[in-house]
């Protein structure tokens, strides 16, 4: 764990992307899991609420319903409810399900929201023309920390 | 008149059975149209050599009830517009060799069947043809006039007109012979994760249809009933204009109508849907 965390630090030193975050391939998954945070700063649970239930960030209601935010209008159901998530989850598995799914259940339609390579055929947004230059993951690495502090409040 | 009310009726009365459960699975309808076709838009078994399919859903069970009911009448069915303007076009002589469409084919009428096997392939070009890609040899090759763009509503408007004569057929591409390797080729693409949100036509028509994503119910993703008016666009719309859609919406980047690749995908997603009815031009949202 102490090695890993050393990792961690040295790797986001090298790559130093935006403001001392980890960048998104310098996350260290263990089962799925991400141990530390990656920022070093503490997620904000109501900035997470705004990121799950807007559209144009993460939009997690698209797929997973959330008794808890019963405004937001058109829930979808591809994804499983995330009622009590923080009973069945860790905030490590929660961050690391958030960052990259596909790490814990393998072949998941969800996408991966702390990615920025290994795509086929990546996109400039949704206009459809080839993307160019670096891309950035789907959300920032301070959304990803914010999620995971609205998710660790859903609790049966 | 009469029949439109009772197709209402029906319609209605559907709604009202599914009522609650109005949340996810395909809605236990049946299609007339006109009172006189019948449409084949669920089949117990897709074609064998569909592994990912063990049911065939027309999208025409995924829509609202007031949607469905309003392609259950050509009087009520928007793309019907579509249909009449290319009917005037048919008939119109057009290019070099002062010849309209209905100088060798008649009435429209003739053409029953044919969308039924679109794309297929084309022995004297060698390649897979599609509907589009028959109507612009006709035009530019026998009719010395202007090709047109895929998705000029000249084109779309056609293969509308050429779709409705061959409604309630069942839909028959051939998969084997000279087609299979584009199938092989469609088939690969559908389940291919493309764009940043890594999405495969799979992930969303063949392992969560019936759900939503947020307010879009997911279909199987036929094309049966292509031409498709939708009413958000309030415009008929081509199967690779279609595709070009889904595509962009994986934020990925798109392939362009007519490309190799989407003719490949739509050989592939045709045969998906081999049993159920020519539906073209069908109303969807």
């Amino acid at each position: 764990m102490k090695r890993q965390i050393v990792l961690g630090l040295a790797l986001s030193a090298l790559a130093a992307p935006a403001m001392g975050a980890t960048a998104p391939s310098a996350v260290s998954f263990a089962e799925g899991a991400v141990a530390g945070s990656l920022t070093g700063t503490a997620g904000n649970p109501e900035e997470g609420m705004k990121v799950i239930s807007d559209r144009g960030l993460g939009n997690c209601v698209a797929c997973h319903v959330i008794s808890a935010m019963p405004d937001v209008a058109f829930q979808g159901n591809v994804g499983p409810t995330l009622d009590g998530a923080a009973d069945r989850w860790s905030e490590q598995q929660l961050r690391g399900i958030v960052a990259d799914a596909k790490k814990t259940f393998d072949g998941t339609i969800m996408p991966s929201f702390y990615k920025n390579e290994g795509y086929i055929r990546p996109g400039d947004a949704f206009t459809g023309k080839a993307a160019e230059g670096e891309l950035a993951p789907l959300l920032t690495a301070q959304q990803i920390e914010d999620v995971v502090a609205y998710l660790l409040t859903l609790k049966e | 008149m009469k029949m439109r009310i009772l197709a209402g009726t029906c319609a209605l009365a559907a709604f009202a059975l599914s009522g609650l459960s109005a949340v996810a699975d395909p809605a236990d309808d049946t299609l007339v149209v006109n009172g006189e076709i019948q449409m084949i838009t669920h089949t117990d078994k897709a074609p064998d050599y569909i592994d990912g399919l063990s049911e065939q859903y027309s999208g025409w069970h995924f829509r609202e009830a007031d949607t469905r009911v309003m392609q259950a009448d050509d009087f009520d069915n928007p793309g019907m517009l579509g249909v009449e303007a290319a009917t005037e076009v048919w008939n119109a002589v057009d290019g070099s060799e002062g010849k309209a469409c209905a100088s060798c084919h008649e009435a429209p009428e003739s053409m029953a069947g044919v969308r039924t096997q679109m794309p297929s392939f084309n022995e004297a070009k060698g390649e897979m043809y599609t509907m589009e890609m028959y109507i612009n040899e006709c035009r530019a090759e026998r009719m010395g006039a202007e090709a047109w763009d895929w998705d000029s509503s000249d084109m779309v408007n056609m293969t509308a007109l050429i779709s409705s004569v061959s409604r309630g057929m069942p839909m028959n591409v051939a998969v084997d012979g000279p087609a299979q390797s584009y199938w092989e080729k469609g088939k690969e693409m559908y389940y291919t994760r493309y764009g940043q949100l890594e999405l495969a036509c799979s992930n969303c028509h063949e392992d969560n249809y019936g759900n939503f994503i947020r307010a879009d119910h997911l279909s199987q993703g036929q094309i049966n009933g292509f031409p498709v008016y939708r009413l958000k666009d309030a415009k008929l719309s081509s199967i690779h204009n279609r595709f070009k859609g889904c595509i962009r919406d994986t934020r990925g980047e798109t392939f362009k109508p007519g490309s190799p690749e989407l003719i490949a995908l739509e050989l592939y997603v045709a045969s998906r849907g081999n049993g159920l009815s020519v539906e073209g031009p069908s109303v969807r949202n």
